[in-house]
Protein backbone atom coordinates (compact mmCIF):
# COMPACT_ATOMS: atom_id res chain seq x y z
CA UNK A 1 0.00 0.00 0.00
CA UNK A 2 1.23 3.47 -0.82
CA UNK A 3 0.48 5.76 2.06
CA UNK A 4 0.63 9.54 2.22
CA UNK A 5 1.01 11.27 5.57
CA UNK A 6 0.47 15.05 5.48
CA UNK A 7 1.87 16.67 8.61
CA UNK A 8 1.80 20.14 10.08
CA UNK A 9 3.61 22.09 12.74
CA UNK A 10 1.63 23.58 15.60
CA UNK A 11 2.69 25.87 18.45
CA UNK A 12 4.25 23.96 21.33
CA UNK A 13 1.53 24.17 23.97
CA UNK A 14 3.97 23.59 26.80
CA UNK A 15 5.24 27.13 26.24
CA UNK A 16 3.29 30.19 27.20
CA UNK A 17 1.20 31.53 24.32
CA UNK A 18 0.90 35.28 23.82
CA UNK A 19 -1.57 37.13 21.64
CA UNK A 20 -0.42 39.82 19.19
CA UNK A 21 -1.18 43.53 19.56
CA UNK A 22 -4.26 43.45 17.28
CA UNK A 23 -5.63 40.53 19.27
CA UNK A 24 -6.26 38.57 16.08
CA UNK A 25 -3.46 36.00 16.11
CA UNK A 26 -0.87 34.51 18.37
CA UNK A 27 2.27 36.54 18.77
CA UNK A 28 4.30 34.25 16.56
CA UNK A 29 7.69 35.98 16.90
CA UNK A 30 8.76 33.92 19.86
CA UNK A 31 6.67 30.81 19.37
CA UNK A 32 8.29 27.45 19.20
CA UNK A 33 6.65 24.84 17.02
CA UNK A 34 6.40 21.10 17.17
CA UNK A 35 4.85 18.44 15.00
CA UNK A 36 1.14 17.96 15.73
CA UNK A 37 1.09 14.98 18.11
CA UNK A 38 -1.76 13.29 16.23
CA UNK A 39 0.32 13.51 13.05
CA UNK A 40 3.01 11.54 14.91
CA UNK A 41 0.40 8.84 15.43
CA UNK A 42 -0.67 8.96 11.77
CA UNK A 43 2.96 8.50 10.73
CA UNK A 44 3.45 5.62 13.18
CA UNK A 45 0.34 3.82 11.90
CA UNK A 46 1.56 4.32 8.32
CA UNK A 47 4.99 2.87 9.17
CA UNK A 48 3.38 -0.12 10.90
CA UNK A 49 1.18 -0.79 7.85
CA UNK A 50 4.21 -0.60 5.57
CA UNK A 51 6.18 -3.00 7.76
CA UNK A 52 3.31 -5.48 7.84
CA UNK A 53 2.03 -5.25 4.28
CA UNK A 54 4.72 -3.59 2.18
CA UNK A 55 4.38 -0.42 0.14
CA UNK A 56 5.71 3.07 0.71
CA UNK A 57 5.21 5.96 3.08
CA UNK A 58 5.44 9.51 1.78
CA UNK A 59 5.42 12.39 4.24
CA UNK A 60 4.29 15.81 3.05
CA UNK A 61 4.79 19.02 5.01
CA UNK A 62 4.33 22.72 4.44
CA UNK A 63 7.44 24.86 4.31
CA UNK A 64 8.17 26.45 7.64
CA UNK A 65 10.73 26.87 10.40
CA UNK A 66 11.63 23.28 11.16
CA UNK A 67 10.07 21.54 8.19
CA UNK A 68 13.30 19.98 6.96
CA UNK A 69 14.01 18.54 10.38
CA UNK A 70 10.49 17.13 10.63
CA UNK A 71 10.84 15.50 7.21
CA UNK A 72 14.32 14.11 7.83
CA UNK A 73 13.11 12.71 11.14
CA UNK A 74 10.22 10.99 9.34
CA UNK A 75 12.69 9.39 6.94
CA UNK A 76 14.89 8.36 9.87
CA UNK A 77 11.84 6.60 11.31
CA UNK A 78 11.26 4.70 8.07
CA UNK A 79 9.39 6.91 5.60
CA UNK A 80 10.47 6.50 1.98
CA UNK A 81 9.83 9.94 0.56
CA UNK A 82 9.66 13.44 1.94
CA UNK A 83 7.89 16.23 0.09
CA UNK A 84 7.82 19.90 1.00
CA UNK A 85 5.10 22.21 -0.29
CA UNK A 86 6.88 25.49 -0.93
CA UNK A 87 3.94 27.91 -1.20
CA UNK A 88 3.88 30.65 1.40
CA UNK A 89 1.46 29.03 3.84
CA UNK A 90 2.67 30.03 7.30
CA UNK A 91 1.49 28.38 10.54
CA UNK A 92 -2.05 29.52 11.26
CA UNK A 93 -3.13 29.26 7.63
CA UNK A 94 -6.75 27.99 7.66
CA UNK A 95 -7.16 24.26 7.08
CA UNK A 96 -9.44 24.85 4.09
CA UNK A 97 -6.46 26.44 2.32
CA UNK A 98 -3.98 23.78 3.45
CA UNK A 99 -6.39 21.02 2.38
CA UNK A 100 -6.87 22.65 -1.02
CA UNK A 101 -3.10 22.92 -1.47
CA UNK A 102 -2.61 19.28 -0.48
CA UNK A 103 -5.41 18.17 -2.79
CA UNK A 104 -3.75 19.88 -5.73
CA UNK A 105 -0.37 18.33 -4.93
CA UNK A 106 -1.88 14.87 -4.37
CA UNK A 107 -3.80 14.94 -7.64
CA UNK A 108 -0.48 14.27 -9.36
CA UNK A 109 0.52 11.40 -7.08
CA UNK A 110 -0.41 7.73 -6.76
CA UNK A 111 -1.71 6.66 -3.39
CA UNK A 112 -3.96 4.14 -1.67
CA UNK A 113 -4.29 5.71 1.71
CA UNK A 114 -3.90 9.13 3.29
CA UNK A 115 -3.41 9.16 7.05
CA UNK A 116 -3.69 12.49 8.88
CA UNK A 117 -3.76 13.30 12.56
CA UNK A 118 -7.39 13.38 13.68
CA UNK A 119 -7.09 17.01 14.72
CA UNK A 120 -4.61 19.73 15.58
CA UNK A 121 -4.54 22.43 18.24
CA UNK A 122 -5.28 25.16 15.69
CA UNK A 123 -8.11 23.60 13.65
CA UNK A 124 -10.34 26.65 13.78
CA UNK A 125 -12.08 25.89 10.49
CA UNK A 126 -12.46 22.13 10.75
CA UNK A 127 -10.21 19.13 10.62
CA UNK A 128 -7.68 18.88 7.79
CA UNK A 129 -8.31 15.22 6.89
CA UNK A 130 -12.05 15.56 6.39
CA UNK A 131 -11.62 18.72 4.32
CA UNK A 132 -8.92 17.07 2.20
CA UNK A 133 -11.05 13.96 1.58
CA UNK A 134 -13.94 16.10 0.40
CA UNK A 135 -11.77 18.19 -1.92
CA UNK A 136 -10.39 14.94 -3.37
CA UNK A 137 -13.81 13.28 -3.30
CA UNK A 138 -12.51 10.15 -1.59
CA UNK A 139 -14.12 8.49 1.45
CA UNK A 140 -12.98 9.37 4.94
CA UNK A 141 -13.39 8.26 8.50
CA UNK A 142 -12.10 10.26 11.44
CA UNK A 143 -11.20 9.32 15.00
CA UNK A 144 -9.68 6.08 13.78
CA UNK A 145 -7.52 3.87 15.99
CA UNK A 146 -6.86 0.78 13.94
CA UNK A 147 -6.31 0.23 10.21
CA UNK A 148 -6.08 -3.22 8.59
CA UNK A 149 -6.16 -4.17 4.89
CA UNK A 150 -8.92 -6.60 3.87
CA UNK A 151 -9.70 -7.80 0.32
CA UNK A 152 -8.55 -4.71 -1.53
CA UNK A 153 -10.28 -2.44 0.96
CA UNK A 154 -9.36 -1.59 4.56
CA UNK A 155 -11.12 -2.13 7.83
CA UNK A 156 -10.93 0.68 10.38
CA UNK A 157 -12.18 1.24 13.89
CA UNK A 158 -13.74 4.57 14.73
CA UNK A 159 -14.05 5.60 18.36
CA UNK A 160 -17.24 6.95 19.88
CA UNK A 161 -17.78 8.13 23.45
CA UNK A 162 -17.79 5.68 26.33
CA UNK A 163 -15.34 3.28 24.73
CA UNK A 164 -17.77 2.10 22.03
CA UNK A 165 -16.22 1.66 18.59
CA UNK A 166 -17.65 1.15 15.13
CA UNK A 167 -15.97 -0.93 12.49
CA UNK A 168 -16.13 0.18 8.86
CA UNK A 169 -14.91 -1.32 5.62
CA UNK A 170 -13.67 1.40 3.31
CA UNK A 171 -12.77 1.33 -0.39
CA UNK A 172 -9.41 2.74 -1.41
CA UNK A 173 -8.18 5.35 -1.81
CA UNK A 174 -9.38 6.81 1.46
CA UNK A 175 -8.47 9.38 4.11
CA UNK A 176 -8.40 8.51 7.79
CA UNK A 177 -8.03 10.86 10.73
CA UNK A 178 -5.88 8.88 13.14
CA UNK A 179 -6.59 9.27 16.83
CA UNK A 180 -3.96 6.82 18.01
CA UNK A 181 -1.54 4.43 16.35
CA UNK A 182 -1.50 0.84 17.54
CA UNK A 183 1.75 1.56 19.37
CA UNK A 184 3.48 4.59 20.84
CA UNK A 185 5.09 6.59 18.01
CA UNK A 186 8.67 5.48 17.57
CA UNK A 187 11.66 7.61 18.30
CA UNK A 188 14.41 8.37 15.82
CA UNK A 189 17.88 8.67 17.35
CA UNK A 190 19.60 11.98 16.63
CA UNK A 191 22.54 10.17 15.04
CA UNK A 192 20.19 8.49 12.58
CA UNK A 193 18.50 11.81 11.75
CA UNK A 194 21.94 13.39 11.13
CA UNK A 195 22.85 10.54 8.81
CA UNK A 196 19.58 10.96 6.90
CA UNK A 197 20.22 14.69 6.57
CA UNK A 198 23.44 13.92 4.70
CA UNK A 199 21.95 11.24 2.46
CA UNK A 200 18.26 11.80 1.85
CA UNK A 201 16.67 14.36 -0.37
CA UNK A 202 13.56 16.41 0.26
CA UNK A 203 11.47 16.92 -2.85
CA UNK A 204 10.00 20.37 -3.30
CA UNK A 205 6.68 21.00 -4.98
CA UNK A 206 4.46 24.01 -5.41
CA UNK A 207 0.72 23.61 -5.01
CA UNK A 208 -1.07 25.21 -7.94
CA UNK A 209 -4.34 25.76 -6.12
CA UNK A 210 -4.57 27.38 -2.71
CA UNK A 211 -7.88 29.17 -3.21
CA UNK A 212 -10.55 28.08 -0.77
CA UNK A 213 -13.66 29.70 0.63
CA UNK A 214 -12.98 30.01 4.33
CA UNK A 215 -15.92 32.33 4.92
CA UNK A 216 -14.92 33.40 8.38
CA UNK A 217 -12.46 35.79 9.96
CA UNK A 218 -10.96 36.11 13.41
CA UNK A 219 -12.41 39.04 15.29
CA UNK A 220 -10.65 38.55 18.57
CA UNK A 221 -8.35 36.14 20.36
CA UNK A 222 -8.22 36.06 24.12
CA UNK A 223 -7.12 33.87 26.96
CA UNK A 224 -9.94 32.15 28.83
CA UNK A 225 -11.09 34.20 31.77
CA UNK A 226 -9.47 33.09 34.93
CA UNK A 227 -12.87 33.25 36.59
CA UNK A 228 -12.96 31.59 39.96
CA UNK A 229 -10.25 29.17 38.89
CA UNK A 230 -8.33 27.05 41.31
CA UNK A 231 -7.18 28.19 44.72
CA UNK A 232 -3.46 27.51 44.59
CA UNK A 233 -1.90 25.62 47.46
CA UNK A 234 1.66 26.63 48.21
CA UNK A 235 4.48 25.58 50.47
CA UNK A 236 6.76 22.60 50.83
CA UNK A 237 5.49 19.22 49.61
CA UNK A 238 4.69 18.31 53.21
CA UNK A 239 2.83 21.56 53.84
CA UNK A 240 0.85 21.08 50.63
CA UNK A 241 0.02 17.53 51.66
CA UNK A 242 -1.27 18.84 55.01
CA UNK A 243 -3.42 21.41 53.24
CA UNK A 244 -4.89 18.82 50.90
CA UNK A 245 -5.75 16.53 53.79
CA UNK A 246 -7.43 19.43 55.58
CA UNK A 247 -9.55 20.13 52.49
CA UNK A 248 -10.51 16.46 52.21
CA UNK A 249 -11.53 16.47 55.86
CA UNK A 250 -13.59 19.63 55.47
CA UNK A 251 -15.41 18.12 52.49
CA UNK A 252 -16.04 14.93 54.45
CA UNK A 253 -14.01 12.84 52.00
CA UNK A 254 -11.37 11.85 54.53
CA UNK A 255 -11.71 11.60 58.26
CA UNK B 1 -32.82 30.93 2.42
CA UNK B 2 -34.25 30.99 5.90
CA UNK B 3 -33.49 32.36 9.35
CA UNK B 4 -33.88 28.90 10.89
CA UNK B 5 -31.32 27.32 13.18
CA UNK B 6 -30.73 23.64 12.43
CA UNK B 7 -29.41 21.14 14.93
CA UNK B 8 -28.04 17.80 13.79
CA UNK B 9 -29.30 15.19 16.27
CA UNK B 10 -26.71 12.63 17.31
CA UNK B 11 -27.76 9.16 18.35
CA UNK B 12 -26.08 5.86 19.07
CA UNK B 13 -27.71 2.54 19.85
CA UNK B 14 -31.18 4.06 19.90
CA UNK B 15 -30.36 6.85 22.31
CA UNK B 16 -30.18 10.55 21.52
CA UNK B 17 -26.92 11.92 22.91
CA UNK B 18 -27.16 14.74 25.48
CA UNK B 19 -25.09 17.03 23.26
CA UNK B 20 -28.14 17.20 20.98
CA UNK B 21 -30.20 18.68 23.81
CA UNK B 22 -27.42 21.14 24.62
CA UNK B 23 -27.51 22.35 21.03
CA UNK B 24 -31.31 22.50 20.91
CA UNK B 25 -31.35 24.67 24.02
CA UNK B 26 -28.77 27.00 22.47
CA UNK B 27 -30.63 26.96 19.14
CA UNK B 28 -33.79 28.21 20.90
CA UNK B 29 -31.88 31.27 22.07
CA UNK B 30 -30.29 31.81 18.63
CA UNK B 31 -33.56 31.39 16.74
CA UNK B 32 -34.94 34.14 18.96
CA UNK B 33 -32.08 36.36 17.78
CA UNK B 34 -32.40 35.44 14.09
CA UNK B 35 -36.19 35.41 13.99
CA UNK B 36 -36.35 31.84 12.68
CA UNK B 37 -37.36 28.43 13.90
CA UNK B 38 -35.45 25.64 15.60
CA UNK B 39 -35.26 22.59 13.36
CA UNK B 40 -33.81 19.28 14.48
CA UNK B 41 -32.34 17.09 11.74
CA UNK B 42 -32.85 13.43 12.53
CA UNK B 43 -31.28 10.86 10.22
CA UNK B 44 -31.71 7.14 10.76
CA UNK B 45 -33.83 4.13 10.02
CA UNK B 46 -37.06 3.36 11.87
CA UNK B 47 -36.43 5.93 14.58
CA UNK B 48 -39.25 8.39 13.95
CA UNK B 49 -40.39 7.90 17.56
CA UNK B 50 -37.19 9.66 18.67
CA UNK B 51 -38.73 12.90 17.41
CA UNK B 52 -40.82 12.90 20.59
CA UNK B 53 -37.71 13.57 22.69
CA UNK B 54 -36.77 16.54 20.50
CA UNK B 55 -39.60 18.70 21.86
CA UNK B 56 -37.37 21.75 22.14
CA UNK B 57 -37.42 21.95 18.34
CA UNK B 58 -40.27 23.60 16.43
CA UNK B 59 -39.89 21.00 13.72
CA UNK B 60 -38.03 17.76 13.10
CA UNK B 61 -36.77 16.99 9.61
CA UNK B 62 -36.60 13.23 9.49
CA UNK B 63 -34.80 11.26 6.81
CA UNK B 64 -35.45 7.53 7.03
CA UNK B 65 -33.28 5.21 4.97
CA UNK B 66 -31.66 1.82 5.40
CA UNK B 67 -28.30 3.44 4.58
CA UNK B 68 -28.73 5.57 7.71
CA UNK B 69 -29.44 2.71 10.11
CA UNK B 70 -25.98 3.10 11.61
CA UNK B 71 -23.83 6.19 11.53
CA UNK B 72 -21.74 6.14 8.36
CA UNK B 73 -19.46 9.10 7.58
CA UNK B 74 -20.32 8.95 3.89
CA UNK B 75 -24.08 8.34 3.82
CA UNK B 76 -24.72 10.72 6.72
CA UNK B 77 -22.63 13.50 5.14
CA UNK B 78 -24.45 13.08 1.84
CA UNK B 79 -27.83 13.05 3.56
CA UNK B 80 -27.03 16.16 5.58
CA UNK B 81 -25.58 17.93 2.55
CA UNK B 82 -28.84 17.21 0.69
CA UNK B 83 -30.97 18.57 3.54
CA UNK B 84 -28.89 21.74 3.88
CA UNK B 85 -28.94 22.30 0.12
CA UNK B 86 -32.75 22.14 0.14
CA UNK B 87 -33.26 24.31 3.21
CA UNK B 88 -30.30 26.70 3.44
CA UNK B 89 -30.75 27.49 7.14
CA UNK B 90 -29.19 30.59 8.66
CA UNK B 91 -27.06 28.40 10.89
CA UNK B 92 -26.44 24.69 11.39
CA UNK B 93 -25.13 23.44 14.71
CA UNK B 94 -23.32 20.10 14.68
CA UNK B 95 -21.78 18.41 17.73
CA UNK B 96 -17.96 18.48 17.56
CA UNK B 97 -17.95 14.78 18.39
CA UNK B 98 -16.50 11.76 16.64
CA UNK B 99 -19.58 11.61 14.41
CA UNK B 100 -19.96 15.37 14.03
CA UNK B 101 -16.34 15.77 12.94
CA UNK B 102 -17.10 13.58 9.92
CA UNK B 103 -20.09 15.75 9.03
CA UNK B 104 -19.21 19.39 9.67
CA UNK B 105 -16.08 19.67 7.53
CA UNK B 106 -17.73 17.48 4.88
CA UNK B 107 -20.76 19.74 4.40
CA UNK B 108 -18.51 22.80 4.59
CA UNK B 109 -16.80 21.59 1.39
CA UNK B 110 -19.79 19.93 -0.29
CA UNK B 111 -22.13 22.90 0.24
CA UNK B 112 -19.44 25.59 0.23
CA UNK B 113 -20.43 26.80 3.69
CA UNK B 114 -18.20 28.61 6.20
CA UNK B 115 -17.31 26.41 9.18
CA UNK B 116 -16.00 27.22 12.61
CA UNK B 117 -15.13 24.22 14.81
CA UNK B 118 -14.48 23.58 18.51
CA UNK B 119 -17.03 26.23 19.48
CA UNK B 120 -17.99 26.71 23.10
CA UNK B 121 -20.31 29.61 22.37
CA UNK B 122 -22.32 30.95 19.43
CA UNK B 123 -24.19 34.25 19.11
CA UNK B 124 -26.06 36.06 16.41
CA UNK B 125 -24.80 39.57 16.85
CA UNK B 126 -26.31 42.30 14.65
CA UNK B 127 -27.30 39.67 12.13
CA UNK B 128 -23.82 38.12 12.08
CA UNK B 129 -23.02 34.67 13.40
CA UNK B 130 -20.16 34.89 15.89
CA UNK B 131 -18.61 31.70 17.28
CA UNK B 132 -16.04 31.35 20.05
CA UNK B 133 -13.70 28.38 19.62
CA UNK B 134 -11.54 26.81 22.25
CA UNK B 135 -8.18 26.22 20.58
CA UNK B 136 -4.55 25.50 21.44
CA UNK B 137 -5.41 22.86 23.99
CA UNK B 138 -7.91 25.14 25.72
CA UNK B 139 -5.31 27.89 26.27
CA UNK B 140 -6.73 30.40 23.79
CA UNK B 141 -10.27 31.38 22.82
CA UNK B 142 -10.84 32.58 19.28
CA UNK B 143 -13.87 34.61 18.30
CA UNK B 144 -14.75 34.26 14.61
CA UNK B 145 -17.28 36.07 12.47
CA UNK B 146 -18.93 33.79 9.91
CA UNK B 147 -19.77 35.35 6.58
CA UNK B 148 -22.62 34.61 4.23
CA UNK B 149 -26.28 33.76 4.68
CA UNK B 150 -25.74 30.20 5.80
CA UNK B 151 -22.97 28.70 7.89
CA UNK B 152 -21.98 25.78 10.08
CA UNK B 153 -20.63 25.74 13.62
CA UNK B 154 -19.46 22.56 15.32
CA UNK B 155 -19.82 22.77 19.07
CA UNK B 156 -17.88 20.99 21.82
CA UNK B 157 -20.03 18.77 24.01
CA UNK B 158 -20.49 20.18 27.49
CA UNK B 159 -20.66 23.81 26.32
CA UNK B 160 -24.32 24.41 27.16
CA UNK B 161 -26.86 23.18 29.67
CA UNK B 162 -28.69 20.01 28.71
CA UNK B 163 -31.90 20.93 30.54
CA UNK B 164 -32.88 23.87 28.33
CA UNK B 165 -33.12 21.61 25.29
CA UNK B 166 -34.37 18.40 26.86
CA UNK B 167 -38.11 18.54 26.48
CA UNK B 168 -40.53 15.89 25.44
CA UNK B 169 -43.21 17.01 23.07
CA UNK B 170 -44.63 16.44 19.68
CA UNK B 171 -42.89 18.79 17.30
CA UNK B 172 -44.07 18.76 13.72
CA UNK B 173 -42.26 15.95 11.89
CA UNK B 174 -41.52 16.48 8.22
CA UNK B 175 -40.23 13.42 6.42
CA UNK B 176 -37.52 14.15 3.87
CA UNK B 177 -36.76 11.82 0.98
CA UNK B 178 -33.21 10.51 0.84
CA UNK B 179 -31.04 11.52 -2.10
CA UNK B 180 -30.74 8.90 -4.84
CA UNK B 181 -28.21 6.12 -4.39
CA UNK B 182 -27.60 6.84 -0.71
CA UNK B 183 -26.76 3.17 -0.18
CA UNK B 184 -24.00 3.30 -2.81
CA UNK B 185 -21.19 4.13 -0.42
CA UNK B 186 -17.48 3.53 -0.36
CA UNK B 187 -17.68 3.33 3.43
CA UNK B 188 -19.65 0.34 4.79
CA UNK B 189 -20.67 -0.09 8.41
CA UNK B 190 -19.69 -3.52 9.74
CA UNK B 191 -20.48 -3.66 13.42
CA UNK B 192 -20.25 -1.97 16.80
CA UNK B 193 -17.62 -3.05 19.29
CA UNK B 194 -18.64 -2.69 22.93
CA UNK B 195 -16.06 -1.76 25.57
CA UNK B 196 -14.54 -4.65 27.48
CA UNK B 197 -16.02 -5.24 30.88
CA UNK B 198 -14.44 -6.81 33.90
CA UNK B 199 -12.36 -3.85 35.02
CA UNK B 200 -13.19 -1.29 37.72
CA UNK B 201 -16.09 0.89 36.62
CA UNK B 202 -14.62 4.37 37.11
CA UNK B 203 -18.04 6.00 36.58
CA UNK B 204 -19.18 4.40 39.86
CA UNK B 205 -16.23 5.47 42.02
CA UNK B 206 -16.48 8.24 44.62
CA UNK B 207 -12.77 8.94 44.50
CA UNK B 208 -10.64 8.96 41.37
CA UNK B 209 -6.95 9.69 41.14
CA UNK B 210 -6.29 10.39 37.51
CA UNK B 211 -2.87 10.40 35.86
CA UNK B 212 -1.70 12.22 32.77
CA UNK B 213 1.34 12.75 30.65
CA UNK B 214 3.16 14.49 33.52
CA UNK B 215 3.83 11.08 35.01
CA UNK B 216 6.48 10.67 32.28
CA UNK B 217 7.00 6.93 32.55
CA UNK B 218 5.07 3.76 33.22
CA UNK B 219 7.49 3.11 36.07
CA UNK B 220 5.95 6.01 37.97
CA UNK B 221 2.41 4.61 37.91
CA UNK B 222 2.75 2.62 41.17
CA UNK B 223 3.50 5.87 43.00
CA UNK B 224 0.12 7.28 41.93
CA UNK B 225 -1.63 3.97 42.48
CA UNK B 226 -0.42 4.08 46.07
CA UNK B 227 -2.02 7.49 46.48
CA UNK B 228 -5.29 6.14 45.04
CA UNK B 229 -5.17 3.29 47.54
CA UNK B 230 -4.40 5.61 50.43
CA UNK B 231 -7.42 7.71 49.45
CA UNK B 232 -9.61 4.66 48.99
CA UNK B 233 -10.19 5.41 45.34
CA UNK B 234 -9.43 4.03 41.91
CA UNK B 235 -6.91 4.99 39.27
CA UNK B 236 -8.13 6.74 36.14
CA UNK B 237 -6.22 8.53 33.40
CA UNK B 238 -6.18 10.92 30.49
CA UNK B 239 -5.89 9.70 26.93
CA UNK B 240 -2.09 9.57 26.40
CA UNK B 241 -1.70 7.06 29.23
CA UNK B 242 -4.16 4.69 27.55
CA UNK B 243 -2.60 5.27 24.12
CA UNK B 244 0.71 4.21 25.64
CA UNK B 245 -1.05 1.11 26.96
CA UNK B 246 0.01 1.90 30.53
CA UNK B 247 -3.64 1.55 31.63
CA UNK B 248 -6.61 -0.13 29.94
CA UNK B 249 -9.16 1.88 27.94
CA UNK B 250 -11.69 1.31 30.74
CA UNK B 251 -9.74 3.84 32.84
CA UNK B 252 -9.85 6.67 30.31
CA UNK B 253 -11.70 9.84 31.24
CA UNK B 254 -12.80 12.25 28.53
CA UNK B 255 -14.41 12.66 25.16
CA UNK B 256 -13.54 9.24 23.74
CA UNK B 257 -13.45 7.63 27.17
CA UNK B 258 -15.86 7.86 30.05
CA UNK B 259 -17.66 10.76 31.67
CA UNK B 260 -17.16 10.70 35.44
CA UNK B 261 -18.70 12.63 38.34
CA UNK B 262 -16.91 11.48 41.50
CA UNK B 263 -16.86 13.24 44.88
CA UNK B 264 -13.13 13.76 44.43
CA UNK B 265 -11.19 13.95 41.18
CA UNK B 266 -7.49 14.19 41.88
CA UNK B 267 -5.67 15.07 38.64
CA UNK B 268 -1.98 14.26 38.66
CA UNK B 269 0.11 15.61 35.78
CA UNK B 270 -2.91 16.30 33.58
CA UNK B 271 -2.80 19.55 31.59
CA UNK B 272 -6.53 19.51 30.90
CA UNK B 273 -7.10 19.41 27.15
CA UNK B 274 -10.75 20.23 26.31
CA UNK B 275 -11.35 16.55 25.46
CA UNK B 276 -10.35 15.59 28.99
CA UNK B 277 -12.20 18.41 30.77
CA UNK B 278 -15.39 17.35 29.00
CA UNK B 279 -15.27 14.07 30.91
CA UNK B 280 -14.58 15.30 34.47
CA UNK B 281 -15.59 18.92 34.95
CA UNK B 282 -18.72 17.98 36.91
CA UNK B 283 -16.79 16.25 39.70
CA UNK B 284 -17.75 17.66 43.11
CA UNK B 285 -14.19 18.43 44.17
CA UNK B 286 -11.27 18.72 41.78
CA UNK B 287 -7.68 18.98 42.97
CA UNK B 288 -4.98 19.25 40.31
CA UNK B 289 -1.21 18.99 40.39
CA UNK B 290 0.64 20.33 37.36
CA UNK B 291 3.88 22.28 37.11
CA UNK B 292 2.48 24.56 34.38
CA UNK B 293 0.53 27.34 36.14
CA UNK B 294 -1.20 28.10 32.80
CA UNK B 295 -2.49 24.54 32.42
CA UNK B 296 -6.23 24.63 31.59
CA UNK B 297 -6.91 22.01 34.28
CA UNK B 298 -6.65 24.84 36.83
CA UNK B 299 -9.68 26.51 35.21
CA UNK B 300 -11.95 23.72 36.37
CA UNK B 301 -10.02 22.63 39.48
CA UNK B 302 -11.07 23.93 42.88
CA UNK B 303 -7.59 23.58 44.29
CA UNK B 304 -4.29 23.59 42.42
CA UNK B 305 -0.68 22.73 43.10
CA UNK B 306 2.23 23.68 40.84
CA UNK B 307 4.92 21.94 42.86
CA UNK B 308 6.53 18.84 41.36
CA UNK B 309 4.14 15.89 41.51
CA UNK B 310 7.06 13.59 42.26
CA UNK B 311 7.49 15.43 45.57
CA UNK B 312 3.86 16.11 46.47
CA UNK B 313 2.32 12.73 45.67
CA UNK B 314 4.62 10.63 47.91
CA UNK B 315 4.36 13.23 50.70
CA UNK B 316 0.58 13.11 50.54
CA UNK B 317 0.46 9.32 50.41
CA UNK B 318 2.69 9.08 53.43
CA UNK B 319 0.59 11.49 55.47
CA UNK B 320 -2.65 9.76 54.46
CA UNK B 321 -1.27 6.43 55.57
CA UNK B 322 -0.42 8.22 58.81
Amino acid sequence: MNIIVPVKQVPDLVEELEINDDGTDLDRDYLSYKLNEFDEHALEEALLLKEEHGGTVTVIAFEGDDTDKVLYTAIAKGADRAVKITNDLPPGTPNHVLAKALASVLSGMEYDLILTGVQAADDRDGQLGVLLANYLDVPHVSVVSGVAPSNGAVTVQKEYAGGVMAEFEVDLPAVFGVQAARQTPRYAPVSRVRQVMRQAEIEEVEANDTEANIGSSIRRMFKPEKGAGAEMLEGSPEEIAEKIIKILQEKGIKK
Amino acid sequence: MSQDVFVVAEHLQGKIDDVTYELLGKARELAGQSGGHVVAVLMGSGIQNQAGSLGAADKVLYMDNAALEHFNPESYARALSHILEQNQPRLTLIPNTSMGMDLAAAVSVKNNLPLVAYATDVQIDNGQVVATSQLYGGKINVESVLEGDSSVVSVLAGSFAVDAGKQDGSPEVETVAAPDGLDQTRVRFKNLIQPEGGDVDITQQDILVSVGRGIQSEDNLPMVEELAEALGGALASSRPIVDNKWLPKTRQVGKSGLKVKPKLYFAVGISGAPEHIEGMKDAELIIAINTDPEAPIFEVAHFGVTEDLFDVVPALTEKLKG
